[in-house]
């Protein structure tokens, strides 16, 4: 029996009340949250350097020469169908050369499952649904502190969490004898969660000594390395020093997956291309592993989006293109690691009394500087610095023009 | 020296099975008869059975490339000026929900990534509500609700007997479902049987769940392809909206701008108050974090874009009344390429009264097996036919082998 037509804000006669009681607001989210405030906010001396993206020294986003020829090359493609649920083909051959070598034997014997995701999170979270599937009663260690989503992913996957001791704040360096210990503990048959290189957000990497000594707890412990892989390239300015970790573990024989992201390293944030792939024991199981992740993804978006996969691969197939890439990638490399002199020597020149040699010894776009989450507040507050609260820097966001600035200010709220 | 880790990992990894729809596709390009023809595909084709790029979409690609935009991450939920169009073509700028700020809009991947955040939302917040899909539906919608875990059941839909709606199904499985169910609707253009309640009927359906206090969920993926009008493919989510419903919808951009490959849609939310909205918005938020962190931005940028300018948007109506209008056109004339080699006098008119790109045509299994094996059709084991993959030179044929495999095939 239907009723007169009720006003758009009242709730129909007969239905079920307090739907939504349950919804709170969620809380921002910690590291996107920060731009959001960031760009509320009207002071002209206002500083970002809080999200993980490059900036240029003007303070402006970058889109990458290579880039902009690729996407010349493909415009006006003829071509909108929707890609297999596995992504574009080439552009997963051409990932996962990038991230295991050109002429890796894992890679010769088919071995690898291979499929393209949303960026970086997409790849994590397809793996850790696989997790769970899989090996539903496995354990995933998480280093602390990690990128924060990384516990979001492996929570809403509802795989086992715990963590494994790696900052070490008094040195503000690796802590390698507390790691070793924590993941010794493991039990066997646990995934690790590895940053392969510039971890974020401390910017403290493994020597390949201490990675070589990581393998081998591995092997004899059967602990599985998934590498999360966002700076490939963006690091150290090369590319194949960045996978080292992931050439060390491959040379002792480990079965290990990857998550890639092109998000830093070619510039494409808001396209979200990344790869996940999983070494396997045979090309008859990458087959099925890579059927298994692609029946994971379809019914979360069905199959991954084209354009930015075109844009890689233009860049990838073409060795000019190539080329230019590998000089871009090492121009942002350099100047991150510029930036971090700066920002140094401003502190030192100020006559702050604290060590801040890990800011040079600390690799990649982020920077954790030891300030206090008061600090950070203050720094917000006093000077519209904006940065997220476990004072994690962005170097990304410094610039020649604000590196004083930014000096000036940490020294004022740590002196 | 490497020496394999003994870690087999994987190696309870099974194949999973073959994509029903895929499967049809391969099979297809396998076939090397001249007179094959693929019905399987869900994606537009031309008069020339070619893929399709709108003109306003390369157009707006054009824009974009001369402009030179950055490729920044966008907010979690997706391009603002995309979520505006969009909730403004699925409601009309007008309407007062949106006037209201009542909706909670979040970009999302395509048409299955929006109904995986609603369906996820669903998950969280109405832990033990069931789920109820039309029997048949699109094969992925089981997916989404078994990946998140939501129990589902079906409400009867397609009548075998009229090859048309099983309204009195409907309405009794509806009513029979437990108070506070979700029901999951097709607004335009039913996956895959082409077949719509009228608006009388929906105004009956909207009756139903207001009396057992159900919500509604719309999929909405052929808004102004289905008749060629974005208003009129809208009418049922806007009946709903206006009798007061809290709902969700989701909506895919894949058929009606072509832009399938670029993963561009959204999930709405319509609530009581803005408030509402806003706390929900934020949880779906929280959803797609750790999905997949942000959504694209290229199609959201195509679709923002063409709304966004008077000339293209006037061209896109313009191009999916001629989509629309194809599909039309052949569902006329393998009417009447049936009717005229059918003197039986069987009603063949269900083709017109379906809508959209799919057809069922009521035939059985192994029915359809003979449209593959003897004619050369492919088309999916349901009797599902694409019209979008037939074009006017090949009616006559088609009817052939319908005609055949319908009365010499048990």
């Amino acid at each position: 029996m239907s009723t007169a037509a009720a006003p758009a804000s009242s709730v129909p006669a007969g239905a079920r009340s307090g739907w939504w009681e349950a919804v709170q607001p969620a809380a921002r989210d910690p590291i996107l949250g920060v731009t959001e405030a960031f760009l509320a906010d009207s002071d002209p001396k206002k500083v970002n350097v809080g999200v993980g993206a490059y900036r240029n020294d003007e303070g402006k986003p970058v889109v990458l020469e290579c880039v902009r020829k690729a996407e010349q090359i493909i415009a006006g493609k003829q071509n909108m169908e929707y890609l297999p649920m596995g992504g574009l083909v080439k552009f997963n051959d051409l990932s996962v050369k990038l991230a295991y070598g050109d002429t890796a034997p894992v890679l010769e014997e088919k071995r690898v499952a291979a499929v393209q995701t949303l960026s970086g999170t997409g790849a994590c979270r397809l793996f850790a649904d696989f997790q769970k599937r899989f090996k539903p009663d496995s354990r995933i260690y998480i280093p602390v502190p990690t990128w924060a989503n990384h516990h979001n992913i492996w929570r809403d996957a509802r795989v086992e969490a715990h963590t494994f001791r790696y900052y070490k704040p008094s040195t503000r360096g690796l802590d390698f004898e507390g790691l070793m210990e924590d993941l010794k503990k493991a039990p066997e048959g646990s995934f690790v969660l590895l940053h392969a290189c510039a971890h974020n957000p401390t910017g403290v990497d493994p020597t390949a000594d201490q990675w070589k000594e990581m393998s081998q707890l591995f092997k004899s412990n059967r602990l599985f390395p998934f590498f999360d892989m966002a700076y490939q390239g963006f690091a150290s300015g090369d590319t194949v020093r960045d996978a080292q970790a992931i050439r060390i573990f491959m040379e002792d024989g480990h079965q290990l997956a990857c998550a890639q992201s092109f998000a830093k390293n070619m510039g494409l944030y808001g396209q979200r291309v990344g790869c996940l792939s999983v070494v396997c024991d045979n090309s008859q199981q990458a087959v099925n592993v890579k059927s298994q992740l692609q029946q994971i993804a379809r019914p979360m978006y069905s199959n991954p989006p084209l354009h930015g996969a075109q844009i890689v691969t233009t860049v990838l197939s073409d060795p000019e293109l190539k080329e230019q890439w590998y000089k871009e990638v090492k121009v942002m490399a350099d100047r991150i690691i510029g930036m971090r002199e700066a920002l140094k020597s401003n502190l030192e020149k100020l006559g702050s009394s604290l060590p801040w040699k890990h800011i040079t010894e600390q690799i990649g776009m982020f920077c954790y500087s030891g300030l206090t989450e008061d600090q950070v507040d203050r720094l917000t507050k006093e000077f519209h610095i904006y940065m997220t609260r476990n004072g994690r820097i962005s170097m990304a966001g410094v610039t020649t023009g604000n590196v004083e600035y930014l000096a000036n200010a940490i020294h004022e709220v740590t002196k | 020296m490497a020496v394999a880790v003994d870690v087999s990992r994987f190696e309870n990894v099974s194949m999973a099975p073959p994509d029903p729809i895929l499967g049809v596709s391969e099979a297809f390009k396998a076939d090397t008869d001249a007179t094959k023809l693929n019905l399987g595909v869900g994606a537009y084709r031309t008069e020339d059975l070619q893929p399709y790029v709108l003109k306003v979409v390369n157009k707006a690609e054009q824009l974009m490339l001369e402009r030179g935009e950055n490729k920044e991450y966008l907010p979690i939920e997706g391009l603002a000026a995309f979520n505006k169009a969009t909730a403004e073509l699925l409601l009309g700028a007008d309407n007062p929900v949106i006037k209201n700020g009542q909706i909670a809009t979040v970009q999302g991947l395509s048409g299955t990534g929006s109904l995986r955040l609603g369906a996820a939302f669903i998950a969280r917040y109405f832990p033990g509500v069931k789920v109820l899909i039309s029997s048949p539906t699109w094969g992925n919608h089981k997916n989404i609700l078994s990946d998140v875990g939501v129990p589902w059941s079906e409400y009867r839909y397609f009548d075998p007997q009229t090859v048309g709606l099983d309204f009195k199904g409907m309405i009794e499985d509806i009513k029979g479902a437990p108070n506070g169910s979700v029901i999951l609707l097709h607004g335009c253009a039913h996956n895959p049987t082409g077949i719509d309640p009228t608006p009388e009927q929906w105004e009956a359906i909207a009756d139903e769940l207001e009396e057992k206090g159900h919500m509604p969920f719309f999929d909405v993926a052929y808004q102004g392809f289905a008749s060629g009008s974005l208003d009129d493919d809208a009418s049922s989510v806007r009946k709903f909206a206006s009798r007061g419903f809290e709902m969700f919808v989701a909506q895919s951009y894949s058929k009606n701008l072509g832009l399938y490959a670029e993963r561009i849609g959204a999930i709405n939310v319509i609530l009581p108050t803005a408030d509402l909205a806003a706390r929900v918005k934020s949880q779906l938020k929280r959803l797609a974090r750790p999905m997949y962190s942000n959504p694209p931005v290229h199609g959201a940028r195509i679709v923002a874009n063409v709304v966004g300018d008077s000339v293209l948007f006037d061209e896109w109506r313009a191009e999916m009344q001629m989509m629309a209008g194809r599909i039309k056109g052949v569902r006329q004339k393998l009417y009447e390429a049936l009717l005229s080699k059918d003197k039986s006098g069987k009603d063949w008119s269900f083709i017109l009264k379906q809508i959209g790109m799919f057809s069922f045509t009521g035939l059985t299994k192994s029915q359809s097996d003979n449209m593959t094996d003897k004619w050369h059709v492919y088309m999916t084991k349901d009797g599902r036919i694409s019209l979008a993959g037939l074009n006017l030179a090949k009616c006559d044929y088609l009817a052939d082998a319908i005609i055949d495999s319908y009365y010499n095939v048990k």
